[in-house]
């Protein structure tokens, strides 16, 4: 049954099929704020579920898709579920409000803009309301499309295609290892939907195929999260307009990752390789983006880099956290504290992050660059950008009392933790996992100052800069920004507003059956914890921080500094080159324009695929030719038949060559005759007749014909594989004869006579089938058919002019 | 395209076409029960209009059918999905026929079947088809 929960997945869709005809009738409007509505509507409707979700209740409602194959598009509302459902709507009305102001209605092509946003938004949607795998699967790729499609949307820019053709092919590389992942446990339960993989987690975690299984899922979840070394696409994507770096690459879409690790911690949780794999990946995901961001020129660049590292945070606590389900029932709270940062600094990363996407957003609006060797001095003449950024900027920072600070602190308690397990080789491996989460802490904090002070403070000089005058943003780009930035505040003073409204269910929801029914976590955030080891860290990142500020003189001339490229990017270059290159050199070998080579490679493999099968089935076994007798006339037909086919290659004249191969055809209609199939008959010979007509058409186009020169070697290959080809071809159907009389296969045309009148309430079996019992096939026949025309036109039509070249 | 000005042939095309025309759609209708179909149909109509096209000016017939034959593909491939949609709406599987028979006055009783709308879809495509790949091949004079 569709319900409501259905619509309101694929509701993005039906509003984007919309957005053409609103932009093109209504231009007077901005096409923004029809758009508004509906995540406005549908974060509404999200909300109404946080009663349900936090006592603990699942909505679960079924749609039957494939069900022969599994694939159903079952909804599945929990705790996590729905804090992303919520991220996704909530930040989702912010940046569309925020577009509004950013997007000009006169210059750009918003109807475009927004049918991307909205097709993402619903597959965002699809991805974490669904149930089934294929069904993530199919809207997980939906998402890189999108993804791909904003990043170029300026697509006369360079750039703009560089970053898009990488993000694609990341994530799409992503995404396919992770369909084969989804198989794999499809191969070891037999079911893709995720809750019953979790109910069967102990067989999946007892076959062979486990550990591959999980790498592939885990390759999708990282490339799509941007996870060392697959980060590099995510920087480039900062060539999208701002609203779309806010929304897709900080806030929702590189969270899918997060979001598959933290669904699937349940079916995959608990194992040494489980935990390594995602801790290690995220911390050096971490400390790699926080070193990078300092490096960076760009506001948005150093936010990109940022972004890594942040997410590489949440996603080595998700990896620590699933040391619980080694646990089973220890001791909650040393496990868990992982998971509730997790879930906690993600719901304060789209916060903060969105606002600082957004105040950079704005400054590239106004002054014209994004270059902080070029801005400086912006604080009195943008007061209150200068403030969202400051607020942004200290809770990304770690400081008391705003959001970050509070998950900050408890990622540095999850870290400590780990030393405490005394598992996976924990007793000696573990101690580094605290010292690099604090080293990337004090990277994190100095980039977020020189971000500050490099934007705000210091002299504004307006020779660097393209504008005469800087002023501050209207006040509609202001809201949206300025409501994240109050959200920082809240969620800092008050974070118990959600903690058992949306964490608690959230956290139940990635470690199911921990504790049992009934029972809650405890979630206990406060800023005061006494004099503890993450308090005196928190202290020492920000003394050593402002210690490398202060002397970030002498840094600045070092090579470190002075460059700001990624070297993983030059293996991605030196990649994507070789495989053009390649790819060149693969089409050129074979490639030789001349129709006769092509005939011989189709041939060959013919050929050798027959040989094969009947190698394979010892075959050719020509027992019992139970044939009737041949008459003398159908001896003569055929001696006409091949005496026109052998005399083809010995004509020298065009329509000489046009009679006798439409000979051949018309003798084929004839036997056609002979052995009674009407339909067959008149077809073949309504096909000559138009191939002939056709031939007629075209006659005066062609050129004369050339005598080709061939080598003698040459030669004897094109007579093997005539030969060949004729030999197999014969042998083959002789064999399929045999094999068929000497077998007890039923004919399926018995099948066909007996019921094509009662069921189909037709007499004709040839179009019976046509129409009724094959007409899938007929279906994508003639779509086949109509794709083919379309290519014909295109290529006669669209021929290139001269020696233009792709 | 040469411009041919065959007397014979243009009259005996006049003649034929006729013929061939009526011919195939009757095999269009045919089809269920005897030798025919959608597919046979159109490249029979095919092949008739081309007869047109081989022996009159180009011009001339482009100007008497004046019909977009990408369109007609189009509206071929609308007719055979939206038969199998329509079985949907019923809660039927995709593509499932109906059939019934009627007494009409003058013809009898008549077979009347949801397939013959689906092989309508066949007939258009193959018909347009077949003469869109053919005159735009013709009609390239590079």
């Amino acid at each position: 049954m569709l319900t409501l929960l259905h619509w309101a997945a694929l509701s993005p869709f039906i509003a984007a099929v919309l957005i053409p005809f609103l932009y093109k009738y209504l231009k007077r409007i901005h096409t923004g704020w029809f758009v508004l509505i509906l995540p406005l509507v549908l974060f509404v409707y999200f909300l109404s579920f946080i009663p349900r979700t936090s006592s603990g209740e699942v909505i679960l409602n079924n749609l039957n898709w494939v069900p022969s194959l599994g694939i159903n598009f079952d909804i599945y509302l929990d705790g996590l579920s729905l804090l992303f459902a919520l991220l996704i709507t909530g930040i989702g009305a912010l940046v569309v409000l925020y577009s509004i102001y950013y997007l000009s209605k006169r210059k750009e092509k918003l109807n475009n803009f927004y049918v991307y946003l909205l097709m993402f938004m619903g597959a965002m949607l699809g991805v974490i309301l669904s149930d089934n795998l294929i069904v993530i699967y199919v809207f997980w790729e939906v998402t890189s499309i999108a993804s791909s499609l904003l990043i170029s949307y300026w697509y006369t820019r360079e750039k703009s295609i560089y970053g898009a053709q990488k993000s694609m092919f990341i994530t799409v590389f992503g995404g396919l290892s992770m369909l084969g992942g989804f198989s794999l446990l499809y191969v070891i339960a037999g079911t893709f939907s995720i809750r019953e993989l979790i109910a069967n987690a102990d067989m999946i975690m007892a076959s062979s195929l486990f550990i591959p299984a999980m790498i592939l899922v885990l390759l999708g979840a990282f490339t799509k999260s941007a996870q060392f070394p697959f980060h590099i696409w995510l920087p480039d994507a900062m060539e999208a307009p701002t609203p779309v770096s806010a929304y897709l690459h900080s806030a929702t879409m590189v969270k899918a990752g997060i979001y598959l690790v933290a669904r699937l911690t349940g079916v995959f949780g608990g194992v040494p390789e489980w935990f390594w794999i995602i801790t290690t990946v995220g911390l050096v995901t971490l400390i790699w983006g926080s070193v990078s961001a300092v490096r960076q020129k760009d506001l948005k660049g150093i936010l990109a880099y940022s972004t890594v590292s942040q997410l590489g945070m949440i996603m080595s606590l998700l990896g620590t956290g699933s040391a619980a389900f080694y646990f089973q029932n220890g001791d909650n709270a040393l496990y868990m504290t992982a998971i509730l940062a997790a879930v906690f600094h993600l719901i304060n990363h789209a916060t903060f992050k969105g606002s600082l996407f957004m105040a950079a957003g704005i400054i590239d609006h106004e002054t014209g660059t994004r270059d902080i060797r070029k801005l400086g001095g912006l604080m009195t003449v943008m007061p209150i950008t200068a403030t969202i950024s400051l607020i942004g900027l200290a809770s990304m920072a770690g400081l008391p009392p705003f959001n970050g600070f509070l998950s900050k602190e408890l990622f540095l308690t999850g870290m400590l933790n780990v030393t405490e397990y005394g598992i996976f080789n924990l007793e000696t491996l573990g101690i580094i996992i605290p010292v690099i989460a604090w080293i990337a802490s004090v990277f994190t904090f100095l980039y977020c100052i020189l971000m500050f002070t490099r934007t705000f403070m210091g002299d504004l000089n307006l020779s660097k800069l393209k504008v005469k005058h800087v002023h501050e943003a209207p006040v509609g780009m202001l809201i949206s920004p300025i409501i994240l930035a109050a959200l920082v505040i809240v969620f800092g003073l008050f974070p118990n507003l959600l903690a058992y409204s949306i964490i608690e269910p959230a956290m139940a929801a990635i470690a199911p059956g921990i504790i049992s029914p009934g029972e809650v976590f405890d979630v206990h955030i406060s800023h005061w914890h006494g004099f503890t080891p993450e308090l005196f860290m928190t202290i020492g990142i920000i003394i050593l921080g402002v210690l490398l500020f202060i002397t970030f003189k002498k840094w600045e001339n070092s090579a470190f500094y002075r460059g700001e490229r990624d070297i993983f990017n030059s293996v991605y270059d030196s990649g994507y080159n070789g495989l053009i290159a390649g790819s060149k050199w693969i089409t050129r070998i074979q490639m030789t324009g001349r129709l006769r080579d092509y005939f011989i490679y189709m041939s060959i493999f013919i050929i050798f695929i027959l040989a094969y099968t009947m190698y394979h089935y010892n075959l050719p076994a020509i027992q019992s030719l139970d044939l009737s007798p041949v008459p003398i006339y159908m001896w003569l037909i055929l001696l006409v038949f091949v005496g026109s086919v052998v005399i083809i290659p010995f004509i020298n004249n065009r329509i000489a060559l046009i009679i006798a191969t439409s000979v051949s055809g018309f003798i084929v209609a004839l036997l056609f005759v002979l052995f009674r199939a009407p339909d067959l008959a008149l077809t073949q010979l309504l096909i000559e007749s138009v191939s002939v007509i056709l031939f007629m058409l075209v006659f005066y186009h062609l050129p004369k014909l050339k005598k080709v020169k061939t080598p003698p070697k040459m030669k004897i290959v094109k007579l093997i594989v005539s030969i060949g080809f004729g030999l197999m071809i014969t042998l083959g159907s002789l064999s399929a004869f045999s094999m068929g009389q000497d077998t007890d296969f039923s004919s399926i045309s018995e099948y066909y006579t007996e019921n094509s009148k009662e069921e189909a309430g037709g007499y004709n079996i040839v179009n019976v089938i046509l129409v009724d019992f094959r007409g899938m096939d007929t279906m994508l026949e003639i779509l086949v058919v109509s794709m083919a025309v379309l290519t014909v036109v295109s290529l006669i039509k669209l021929r290139f002019k001269g020696s233009e070249d792709i | 395209m040469q411009k041919p000005n065959n007397m014979m042939l243009q009259t005996l095309a006049r003649l034929i076409i006729v013929i061939v025309l009526s011919f195939s759609i009757y095999l269009l209708l045919a089809g269920h029960n005897g030798p025919g179909g959608g597919f046979i149909g159109g490249l029979m109509t095919a092949s008739g209009i081309l007869i047109l096209y081989l022996s009159f000016n180009f011009k001339t017939i482009q100007a008497v059918i004046r019909f977009d034959y990408v369109k007609v593909i189009g509206i071929g491939l609308l007719f055979a999905s939206l038969t199998g949609v329509a079985s949907m709406l019923f809660g039927f599987p995709f593509l499932k026929h109906f059939f019934d028979y009627f007494t009409i006055p003058i013809l009898g009783e008549v077979e009347l079947t949801t397939a013959m709308l689906f092989d309508l879809g066949v007939y258009f495509v193959v018909l347009a088809s077949a003469l869109k790949i053919i005159l735009t091949i013709a009609e390239d004079d590079k």
